[in-house]
């Protein structure tokens, strides 16, 4: 993985952009907005993928939507590109710094503005965590949907950029169908309202198209959320599985007879075992493949379907069956699973976390071969995965200080994203691209798919100075992408069928 | 004007290829259904998507459908019923508004104009169900969006961007959308003889409830009267809807509990499914609750605890008929065409509350004169105007469907 090659101009006038952009803001507080000594910066230099790190240019931490303006308006003058950083737990470098960048931290817009719930729904800062939503409206029976893993932490400013899921989206959705409204900065400075607390756009749907664009098209200071009354109730079940091939058969059944859980997930051997071992969560270990299936809704419902998919698991052969009697044991289910990074990270020195998504009837399929990959690059692998939609997260163990193990867990790695493509799914399900899979885009994406994406970026960022070496393996000018197509010769119309 | 009816996705970038070298403009439709929505398009060539039909692909298992741009909707819904499957966004039927005959929408039109019914508050907008798509940019060469699946965050999400841009950044030609399990029984319960504040206050309090609604709507008297289910008609005043749907025993359960949290807003009834499908698909195609066709027709999105009050108020302003879905956050505004279709009130009221209004329906002329979609602020419409451009660099795609140039 490469970055773009960093600009001499830019890092010889290093000081001066520190002085220029620390003038913008009052002189007693200029320590605590610009942050330029190499040992500060040093928390910076990587993010949740932290095999790559760089020490960015200067890191700027402003605390209103006008300094960013003001921030974001000094480097488009100056032509500095800029990297936007939540709170960093991105898995696929989309905060990786550059050398020649401004890392734009958004840490200081921690603030919850407004809670509607006449209009359902949250209005907040984008450095707010995603948890903090949730929390702040649980006491009077709301939640907000989208919960990825690192849900204590992440921003929501990140969650927009990286368009995250996490365990419920299956039911949810991801956040791109949880987000109603966004303040956003445009790399000139100018700020735009998009959306609000209505539905739909009345224009083009800017707001699905920034939704998931990994920081390349403006930088996004407020967000407007959706939330839901909570679940009158909540159960999980806990099923064992003789292979994960049973597993798989009763993930089909349960879709197939119309249920569409709160959450579904499944883990393999190892990783119920380095699961078990870190937590005790009282999983059993001599199942092949563990499934946890939660359900949430009408406490009538809720009772209803977990008869129905105990029975559809039994019927898949499940040999291990445990309802959860209360919210303490359900969330002992999913302490495992919640837990699984860290405890791989544990028997493992290094592990690579992988994200595709594949179609749910080819998953049998996916594991054998993975397995197989994985005798091959002689590396073990441990499977968690969200079932229900067919995301799957192998993670790779490796050395990162044996010579050779991070290039070889790599190539692992893009082997398995080339198969998930080939079955007809996807590179990321819900990572993002980053700069981890972004030479693999053209697995996926035709030289002209990749070119009609990037003309949005022309459209937001035609100087290209927002987070570029991401997402897009070629950055192509937008000079170039905005051409008309010149046509020789004159298609005849004659064989077409005509009025 | 000429019209090209290909029946491949190559022939129709063919047309485009075509209509380009020669600076042609062109008009994109697939049965011409909703052709009188939008400002009216003066192209030189008409493409016409009809032939481009047939479902591709349907996996029931992996609750997924390709199916061409041109494909009817009734086909599709056809074909999914089979499997016991829905399209969740409860993709409506606009063709009756336009004066065609129901069923005459295809999955093209629907996409391009973004498009859902009643249970857009739980299950999403069109939007939020399209896996990915097939379409002819603006340089005549076919590009691909998305995948077949519903996790996928690779790369921007054009899918988004081509929904609902009512064909002016490129030429859909395929469509993958999800499909969902058909939900077991479906119930309603109605509240009799709430006016519009009260009945705003009914539906927030349903939507607050953890009992999942996913249909919110509230007719006034003259709406109710109109509908075919009986109970509605019945009722000789207004009728507030909450739409329930699920397993039987939790449909039931919730029914009740529903019903004796909504006591105090007054006497409550419940419909079954035969006559709660009647009614929602009432709600959802408007043309039989809202008749005149005469008459102009505003579409108004806006936060759904103003909808009550800027109903009240439009309705005073403009002498014109109303009701409400979407839990207060849509209003549907019939009025009469006048000078300008009540464009000033509309708007104002928006300016004042948020959210965008469409003028869905009306004369020629004045769709002509008055903006169709809602105006942006200046930095919007910039970037709108930008993405045409470099998605439709030479402007030939529905020129002038949404604003002036684009």
């Amino acid at each position: 993985m490469q970055l773009p090659e960093p600009d001499p101009d830019i890092l010889s006038r290093r000081e001066e952009i520190i002085a220029g952009l620390s003038a913008l803001f009052p002189p007693e507080r200029v320590s605590e907005h610009v942050i330029h000594d190499t040992a500060s910066m040093r928390v910076f230099e990587c993010d949740g993928l932290s095999a790559y790190r760089q020490l960015p240019l200067v890191v700027v931490l402003p605390a209103t939507t006008e300094q960013v303006s003001q921030v974001l308006s000094f480097c488009h003058d100056g032509g500095i590109k800029v990297v936007a950083r939540g709170a960093g737990t991105s898995l696929s470098g989309g905060a990786l710094p550059l050398a020649d960048a401004v890392v734009l931290g958004l840490g200081k817009f921690n603030r919850i503005l407004e809670i509607d719930y006449a209009n359902r729904c949250v209005v907040a800062e984008a450095g707010v965590a995603n948890l903090a939503v949730t929390d702040a409206v649980a006491p009077d029976g709301f939640f907000y949907g989208p919960d990825p893993s690192s849900q204590v932490a992440c921003s929501l400013g990140g969650n927009i950029a990286e368009n995250s899921g996490g365990v419920h989206c299956l039911k949810y959705g991801l956040t791109t169908n949880n987000v109603l409204g966004l303040k956003m900065v445009l790399i000139d400075g100018r700020v735009v309202q998009i959306g609000g607390r209505h539905l739909d756009a009345g224009g083009y749907d800017l707001l699905g198209v920034i939704t998931g664009s990994e920081g390349l098209l403006g930088v996004i200071t407020e967000v407007t959320l959706r939330i839901l009354p909570l679940p009158e109730d909540i159960m999980a079940l806990l099923l064992g599985f003789p292979s994960v091939v049973a597993a798989g058969d009763c993930v089909a059944a349960i879709i197939g007879a119309g249920v569409i859980p709160a959450g579904m997930e499944m883990m393999d051997r190892p990783a119920i075992h380095a699961t078990e071992e870190f937590v005790s969560a009282g999983y059993p270990l001599d199942a092949e493949a563990l499934l946890i299936v939660e359900l949430d809704g009408p406490a009538v419902e809720v009772e209803y379907l977990v008869k129905r998919v105990q029975d559809l698991a039994r019927g898949a052969g499940a040999d291990y069956t445990r309802i959860s009697q209360n919210d303490e044991e359900r969330e002992r289910f999913w302490a495992g699973r919640k837990n699984a990074f860290p405890a791989i990270g544990r028997i493992s020195p290094d592990y690579y976390c992988m994200d595709g998504t594949i179609p749910r009837a080819r998953l049998a399929e996916v594991l054998t071969r993975i397995s197989e990959l994985s005798a091959q690059y002689g590396l073990s692998v441990a499977n968690v995965f969200h079932a229900g939609d067919g995301n799957l997260h192998p993670l790779i163990l490796y050395d990162a200080n044996a010579p050779g193990e991070l290039e070889k867990a790599e190539e692992f790695g893009a082997e398995i994203l080339r198969l998930c493509v080939r079955v007809g799914g996807v590179l990321t399900g819900e990572h993002g691209v980053g700069v981890e899979k972004r030479d693999l885009m053209g697995e996926m994406f035709s030289e002209i798919d990749l070119e009609q994406q990037q003309r949005i970026k022309c459209a937001f960022d035609p100087d290209q100075l927002l987070n570029p070496g991401k997402v897009f393996p070629v950055l192509h000018r937008c000079v170039e992408l905005g051409r008309a197509h010149v046509h020789g010769g004159k298609i005849p119309f004659s064989h077409l069928p005509r009025l | 004007m000429p019209a090209f009816i290909p029946e491949t996705e190559g022939e129709a970038a063919d047309v485009v290829r075509a209509a380009l070298s020669d600076n042609l403009s062109i008009e994109i439709t697939g049965t011409g259904s909703k052709r009188g929505w939008g400002r009216l398009v003066a192209a030189e060539v008409d493409l016409k998507l009809s032939a481009l039909k047939g479902i591709e692909c349907y996996e029931p298992e992996e609750l997924v459908l390709t199916a061409k741009a041109g494909t009817a909707m009734s086909e599709i819904e056809q074909t999914i019923a089979e499997k016991d499957q829905i399209l969740a966004f409860e993709p409506p039927d606009f063709g009756p508004l336009y004066g065609f005959a129901p069923g005459a929408g295809t999955l093209g039109g629907i996409i391009a104009c973004n498009l859902s019914g009643p249970a857009r508050i739980r299950s999403g907008a069109a939007r939020d169900h399209v896996l990915g798509l097939d379409a002819i940019g603006g340089r005549g060469e076919i590009f691909h969006s998305g995948g077949r699946v519903v996790k996928n965050v690779t790369g921007f999400d054009l899918s988004k961007v081509m929904t609902g841009s009512f064909g002016t950044l490129g030429v859909l030609t395929s469509i993958t959308v999800r499909a969902l399990p058909r939900p077991e029984k479906l119930r309603t319960v109605l509240i009799f003889g709430l006016d519009w504040t009260r009945a705003g206050e009914a539906m927030t309090a349903a939507l607050q409830s953890p009992h999942d609604i996913n249909g919110a709507a509230h007719l006034p008297g003259g709406a109710a009267a109109l509908s075919a289910a009986g109970y509605v008609a019945g009722a000789g005043g207004p009728v507030t809807a909450l739409r329930i749907e699920g397993p039987g025993p939790s449909a039931a359960a919730r029914c009740a509990a529903l019903r004796t949290l909504l006591a105090t807003f007054g006497e409550t009834e419940e419909l079954h499914g035969h006559n709660s499908r009647i009614l929602w698909r009432e709600v959802r195609d408007v043309a039989a609750l809202l008749p005149d066709a005469a008459r102009c027709l505003w579409r108004l999105s806006v936060p759904p605890a103003s909808g009550a009050a800027v109903t009240e108020a439009l309705i005073a302003a403009t002498g014109g008929a109303a009701f409400l879905d979407w839990g207060g956050g849509l209003i549907w505004l019939a009025v009469a065409p006048g000078l300008d279709a009540s464009a000033g009130a509309v708007r104002a009221a928006i300016a004042e509350c948020g959210g965008h209004a469409t003028l869905m329906r009306a004369p020629d002329g004045l769709r002509a004169q008055v903006p169709v979609f809602q105006p942006e602020d200046a930095i919007t419409e910039q970037l709108a105007a930008r993405l045409k451009t470099v998605f439709d660099p030479s402007g030939i795609f529905n020129p002038g469907r949404m604003s002036e140039g684009r």
